[in-house]
This record gives C-alpha cells, sequence and structure tokens, in this order.
C-alpha cells in the first residue's frame, strides 16, 4: 500500500512541456522531496535555457532565471549570498555540457555547496533537435540527419564520470526515469544531494536520463523502450561519487 | 483509492503501461484539452501501488489508502 500526493508547490494546470516529457516528472520529483524536507520557502531554483526553463511557471518556489550555461555561476553566487538556502540548478543538456561545460566545471571543481539536476536527453529540445555533445552515436538529429559520425563530432560526453573524477564534489549520481524503479532512485538520490547541501557537505550533482518524444520522432512510450536499448547502456546509472559512503565505512 | 484529474492528463500512457494490475486504459472520452485520459476498469482490484502516480509526469494521478 502507497500513498502519493502531489506537492502543493506544483501550478494546478498542465505544465508547458509535451506529453510524456519526462521534464515535468523531473520538475514534479524534485517538488516533491523539497515539500518533503519542508523546505518550500527555503529553495531557489537557478534555471538558464532550454525546455529545463520550462519549469519557471510550473512550480511556485523562488526562481532565478540567467544567461544560457552560466546557472552554476549565478547559483554560486546566490549561495554564497545566502548560505542558509537550499540553491539548485535545474540545467538540460545543451545548457550545461556545451554552452556552460566551463562553468559547471569550475563550479564542481571548487566544490561549491549546491545541487546541480542535469536532465540529459541527448537533444537539443527547445530549439528544434540538433546535436547536443550527449546525443549517442549513430543518433539522427536536425543537425546529424545520417546519425553522429564519432569522426567529425566525437563521442557522447559523459558527464558524471567527468565530474566524478574531480576532487572536490561530495555526491555525483546518475538515474534513469523510464522506470518506476529509476524514478524512485531519483527521488531518492535527489533527496540525499539536498539534505547533503543542507548539511553543507559540497557539490552534488544529480543527472536524470530524460526523454524527447517530439524531437526523437517516437511516442512517449517508444522513448521509454528506446532508452532501455540504447541511452541506458552507454550512461550507465549508479553512484559514482559519495563522500557520506567513505564516512560510513571508515 | 485512485483519482485521476483529467484536466492535466496529456495521454502519454505511462499509467496504462506500468499499472501491475493492468487495471488501467486510455478511454474514449476527451479532457478539454483534446487528451484521451485514462479510466479505471477494475477499481476493486486496485492495489494502490502508486505506480500510475510515480510515473505519471503531471502528476495526475493522487492515491490514497483504501477506507475499510
Amino acid at each position: 500500500m502507497a500513498e502519493y500526493h502531489r506537492s502543493a508547490m506544483i501550478a494546478d494546470s498542465p505544465s508547458g512541456y509535451c506529453p510524456g516529457c519526462l521534464h515535468s516528472l523531473a520538475t514534479r520529483l524534485i517538488s516533491d522531496v523539497i515539500t518533503e524536507l519542508g523546505q518550500e520557502d527555503n529553495a531557489l531554483n537557478v534555471i538558464s535555457v532550454g525546455c529545463s526553463a520550462l519549469n519557471l511557471l510550473y512550480w511556485s518556489g523562488d526562481n532565478l532565471s540567467v544567461a544560457h550555461g552560466r546557472a552554476p555561476a549565478a547559483a554560486t553566487g546566490a549561495k554564497r549570498a545566502n548560505p542558509e538556502r537550499l540553491v539548485f540548478a535545474y540545467q538540460g543538456d545543451g545548457d550545461l555540457a556545451a554552452i556552460g561545460l566551463a562553468e559547471i566545471m569550475s563550479a564542481a571543481n571548487r566544490g561549491e555547496n549546491f545541487t546541480v539536476i542535469f536532465a540529459n536527453n541527448q537533444t537539443y529540445g527547445m530549439t528544434g533537435g540538433q546535436m547536443a555533445p550527449t546525443t549517442l552515436i549513430g543518433q539522427k538529429t536536425t543537425t546529424t540527419i545520417y546519425g553522429r559520425d564519432p569522426a567529425t563530432t566525437g563521442y557522447p560526453m559523459k558527464m558524471c564520470e567527468l565530474i566524478s573524477q574531480l576532487p572536490a564534489p561530495a555526491y555525483v549520481a546518475r538515474f534513469a526515469l523510464n522506470s518506476p524503479k529509476g524514478v524512485r532512485q531519483a527521488r531518492d538520490g535527489i533527496k540525499k544531494a539536498f539534505q547533503m547541501q543542507l548539511d553543507g557537505k559540497g557539490f552534488t550533482f544529480i543527472e536524470l536520463l530524460t526523454n524527447c518524444p517530439t524531437n526523437w520522432k517516437l511516442s512517449p512510450l517508444q522513448t521509454l523502450e528506446y532508452m532501455n536499448t540504447n541511452t541506458i547502456p552507454y550512461f550507465t546509472p549508479g553512484v559514482f561519487k559519495d563522500i557520506t559512503a567513505k564516512e560510513a565505512d571508515a | 483509492m485512485v483519482e485521476i484529474n483529467t484536466s492535466l492528463c496529456k495521454a502519454c500512457g505511462y499509467c496504462v503501461k506500468f499499472c501491475p494490475k493492468h487495471i488501467l486504459e486510455l478511454g474514449t472520452v476527451r479532457n478539454k484539452r483534446g487528451h484521451f485520459y485514462p479510466v479505471m476498469t477494475d477499481a476493486d482490484a486496485c492495489i494502490t501501488c502508486a505506480i500510475c502516480a510515480t510515473m505519471c509526469p503531471e502528476g495526475a494521478i493522487d492515491v490514497s489508502e483504501r477506507k475499510v
């Protein structure tokens, strides 16, 4: 037996996302966790540009809307000025892994005490499905019409693996939102990251594997299957770094 | 007990796919936005696992324990 009641932080109207888009599920998960932690009035959502920014009107918490890719830089300032607030950046893969690569790596390297939630759907959703750094090999997009070729465009960027190599981050984990199990793990992961931030443990990074039914040109249910067969084998879900696990062992 | 806020539904079908008792199906009536929202075919068979609510991107499903 289980109960589920949606967070009061979510607007009582449909989100601006396409049917089946897991961005709205991610926003709902974050809101549920914030409500559970009792941080409704303390949370600050830093958003930059992309479909990820559409959660601006969907949840009722505080927002800081900043330049493309610069959410970690703005979140650094927000958190340093207001250390008691729960600050998190919500970014897509074009935003975080392409345009904002310098900002995310620098913020992670400094070990800033805020959370970055990275929704990875392997495409630029809002601008019409162009290739992102995370686009899979062979995946067709509007800028790689014969499929992504590593000879000219390189390989999909694994952000969790990159960030977990740095000494400063406290918690780095990846979850897939295409199954109830994955959604529940993601919820626990987000809760853990937020709790670690409130405890002052340092930089926490959550990658959520999401979908884009519109630009992948698949039905919502087909995208979940596509994620199982293509996305998850390359972007392996799991916890890549957790300093509290080491403390527990010691 | 499962309550579906039909006005939020976008008919992605995730709840229908993941319901372990297969008692949800997309109906034949459209909501205001033109989506065929899901209906419950056998409410008594529901085990209130809340998997439908877990997977609903819009949070349109509210699950509470059944009153005995």
